[in-house]
């Protein structure tokens, strides 16, 4: 029974305009096995959820799945669904103004007569929810919840479907590990249940403690599939990169023991906003990189877009290099020097359906004001410097920056900050959904933007990025800033005590 | 040969090419039925000709459709107001052109004082809509409903509830034609309206914003792009339009006539901002497109005219076409025939 197969893709192909996404990839999933699918960005680990799912056809090749005869294709994620393959995507697909139990049960509602029974959905969505060990008010809406509940809402509906397969895409992006903890628990339960589980994650820990079997893939092609425990990380590492095994540890922080006395950049006094984030007093010099830190929910983005002017402020005042400003909107904190790479790529970075070379310019031309226009030959020469400089991989600079890798995206919006020559740059999880690879690139960048003299504030997630590129630390608990942690201090350890509130591990 | 396929496929791949095919084949479509449609004479010095008629009575509608096309692009919504704001604007100039007397056989007040009034009548219109959407972020359908329904009680009181007649041969140029210009006015009107609003997208970065805010006004505004200012501009230009575009039609018949001045034509220049490939969603757009629909729009009207249909059948007619038309550029329907032919050739296959 284990090692009965569930999934077979076998010689899958497919091609976008310019890029081969896949060639020839075969790929196996057995029952009850959790199977983590490894990549870097633009490795064709999306593309070949896709192929699957039925979101995008596939040129040649076969799937098969254990109670379909012949060769399967989807042409739908519905037509998936049917054929017993349910998918939870990185970016939660959910309607925010339905509340929880719709969700989970749209498309499939419990019925009488063709009306719908809200009290027997209501009731079921409650012990669904409550198997799950999630506590909450199915009827209020969506919205009402983090990003973090509105992903576990998407995996419980996903797993409710009794699907033959699951796939998880970047699911824990966004999840704290409390809640990453629940996940694993709960995947671990339908792995007994005879679940096949593919696991797509850029986590190398998470990979480690829940994956059966690892399956890598580079530029579009299977690199082979391996058992987890016969393959060390940094094999795996190494498999990815398709080079040697680059430690990521050894970026190096030259300006290490540097007396961080540069001019104050921001300086920040009393800044706060009413039930978001309580006044705080901030300063950031030259060269420097601050990072934030805090659990899900702290006020680490809250903080970074007050300073903004993503939200406006209520108190404080702040000065940047030396002179008052009044931030009211971002346009007046970009006008001082100020850029800011938010948390949500999707919803507040890109701008979808334009190119790669309108997305780069746009922060700079609005800087520089809307009858000022750059030539068409300007903004050509600046893309194109931006592309190469940051290593975007993109057809060319006119393809809509949709069709680009979540990674290149993401460098395409910091090209966008990058190319205003801030003098200070916020990157709130720059790095989130990310491969290993263009991580590192990240890391280094920043690194290299604060030995030339810039100030650059991180937000992060993960500690251990957080202590291969910052210089000091800030850090958050319940909206609010409750210390700073100096270079000298800064290690896994004090960073759990500062967050936990000093009483953490004694 | 290889050559000629691949420009064919160049050719079919850009944007406009669908919305000029649909164009082309409802002309074409003539030539079956109507073969002097595309006879073209000259009476009085003046064009004439169901070909020339499509161009200038085209005018006032693609003059609407450039306005209704920035609206839609910048807030993902239409201006339902653009017929009434043209009968505002006709009734501002003839109440100043005839100086409150309901017939004039000359000026009252200099030519130039009404136009000027009407285009601002206009614009003031496009203000109120822009205000309501962009600041008090109301739906600009619910926004625009307002002055849909207000605006000819508007024009009536204005114009004291009677059609104000301006019996002047200058007034009638915009509408008609000047002496010595063998084409119709209102085909340099919009040829003007549309080459000064290219120049404008180009020459400042209008365009560029425009776009930016239709697709994702949150990063816009993260990016220092001020959308609710986008968005309110752009109901101003489109309230601008509508008020060129009410001058013409009030000089057409030389009178204000509240109630008829371009009637439902706000839901015709809707469906020629869709019929040019533009999504009504917001977001990326075609000036040209746009102005394509507008012409076909007009183009299908008279040729069920020039083909004997009765006037009160016409809508069914231009139902039947619009919804082919717009099935043909529907990228659905292009998945499912994709799907069919390839379905048929693994049947070969198999056989």
């Amino acid at each position: 029974m284990p090692n009965e197969i569930v999934l077979a893709m076998r010689s899958i192909s497919k091609t976008f305009p310019g890029v081969q996404a896949l060639d020839h990839v075969d790929f196996t999933l057995r029952r009850g096995e959790i199977h983590a699918l490894m990549g870097e960005n633009g490795a064709g680990k999306s593309t070949l959820i896709k192929v699957l799912t039925g979101v995008e056809e596939f040129e040649s090749g076969e799937i098969t799945i254990d109670g379909f005869k012949g060769n399967m294709i989807n042409h739908s994620p519905q037509e998936a669904q049917a054929h017993g393959i349910s998918t939870v995507y990185q970016e939660v697909n959910l309607c925010p103004n339905l509340s929880v139990a719709e969700n989970l049960f749209i498309g499939r509602e419990p019925k009488r007569a063709g009306i719908i029974e809200w009290k027997t959905m209501n009731k079921k969505a409650k012990d669904l929810m409550e198997s799950l060990d999630i506590h909450i008010d199915v009827t209020r809406a969506l919205e009402n919840y983090s990003i973090a509940l509105q992903q576990m809402f998407a995996i419980a509906r996903a797993v409710d479907m009794s699907a033959k397969v699951l796939i998880l895409d970047e699911p824990t992006s966004s999840l704290d590990d409390n809640e990453v903890e629940k996940l694993f628990r709960l995947m671990n339960r339908l792995k007994s249940e005879g679940v096949g589980i593919i696991f797509v994650t850029h986590f190398l820990e998470q990979v480690y403690e829940v994956c059966d079997k690892i399956t890598v893939l580079r530029n579009g092609a299977l690199v082979g599939e391996y058992e987890t425990e016969k393959l060390p990380r940094v094999q795996l590492v190494a498999k990815m990169m398709g080079k040697d095994f680059d430690d990521l540890a050894a970026i190096k922080k030259s300006g290490e023991a540097k007396e961080r006395s540069g001019e104050l950049v921001i300086d920040a006094q009393g800044i706060g906003k009413q039930g978001t984030i309580k006044p705080y007093d901030l300063k950031v010099r030259k060269g420097e990189v601050i990072g934030l830190t805090g659990l899900l929910g702290s006020g680490r983005s809250e903080l970074a877009r007050s300073l903004y002017g993503a939200d406006k402020p209520d108190s404080g005042a702040l000065k940047v290099n030396g002179r008052p400003v009044s931030v009211a909107a971002p346009l007046d904190a970009m006008m001082a020097g100020m850029a800011y790479l938010p948390e949500n790529r999707k919803e507040e970075g890109i701008v979808a359906d334009l190119s790669v070379r309108d997305n780069l310019i746009l922060a700079l031309q609005a800087k520089k004001g809307m009858f000022r226009p750059f030539g068409r030959k300007e903004q050509e020469e600046l893309a194109d410097k931006y592309i190469e400089l940051l290593q975007i991989k993109t057809a060319n600079r006119e393809t809509p920056v949709k069709s680009l890798s979540g990674g290149n995206q993401q460098k395409v919006i910091l090209g966008r900050w990058l190319l205003t020559d801030p003098d200070f740059l916020i990157l709130d999880e720059p790095t989130r959904g990310i491969d290993v690879g263009t991580k590192t690139e990240i890391q280094k960048l920043v690194v290299k933007l604060s030995e030339e003299g810039k100030a650059v504030m991180f937000i992060s997630s993960e500690v251990e990025e957080m202590l291969r590129t910052c210089s000091r630390m800030a850090v958050l608990r319940d909206g609010q800033k409750v210390g700073e942690l100096k270079e000298g201090e800064l290690d896994q350890n004090n960073i759990m005590k500062a967050i936990a509130g000093g009483a953490g591990d004694e | 040969m290889n050559k000629l396929i691949v420009f064919v496929k160049k050719l079919t791949g850009t944007r406009l090419f669908l919305p000029l095919f649909c164009l082309v084949l409802v002309l074409l479509s003539n030539l079956i039925k109507t073969p002097t449609f595309f006879q073209v004479t000259i009476k009085n010095g003046v064009l004439y000709g169901y070909i020339i008629d499509v161009i200038n009575r085209a005018s006032d509608l693609v003059i609407l459709s450039v306005g209704m096309t920035m609206v839609v692009a910048a807030s993902g919504g239409t201006d339902i107001s653009v017929g009434a704001v043209m009968s505002v604007a006709g009734a501002v100039c003839c109440y100043i052109l005839a100086g409150g007397l309901q017939t004039v056989n000359e000026f009252q007040n200099p030519y130039i004082l009404g136009v000027l009034a009407a285009v601002f009548a206009g614009m003031l219109c496009g203000c109120f809509n822009g205000f309501l959407v962009a600041k008090m972020k109301i739906q600009p359908m619910v926004a625009t409903l307002i002055l849909f329904t207000a605006g000819r009680g508007m024009a009536q009181l204005i114009t004291r509830g009677q059609i104000t007649y301006i019996r002047v041969e200058s007034y009638k140029m915009l509408g008609a034609s000047i002496p010595g210009i063998p084409v119709p006015t209102p085909v340099f009107v919009a040829l003007l309206v549309v080459i000064l609003t290219y120049v404008l997208l180009k020459k400042t970065t209008l365009g560029l914003y425009i776009q930016t805010v239709g697709i994702n006004s949150r990063a816009s505004r993260l990016m220092g792009i001020k959308s609710s200012r986008i968005i309110f501009l752009s109901y101003v230009f489109c309230g601008l339009c509508a008020g060129v575009s009410g001058l013409v039609a009030s000089s057409r018949i030389y009178s204000a006539d509240a109630n008829n001045i371009g009637l439902n034509l706000e839901l015709d220049a809707i469906l020629a901002v869709a019929l040019g490939g533009n999504s009504l969603g917001g977001g990326k757009f075609s000036l040209l497109g746009s102005v394509i629909g507008a012409y076909t729009i007009q183009a299908l009207s008279t040729t069920l005219y020039a083909m004997g249909v009765s006037p009160d059948q016409i809508p069914v007619y231009k139902a039947i076409v619009v919804v082919i038309i717009v099935a043909l550029q529907s990228t659905e329907l292009k998945k499912m025939a994709k799907r069919y032919q390839t379905g048929r050739e693994v049947g070969k296959k198999v056989a």
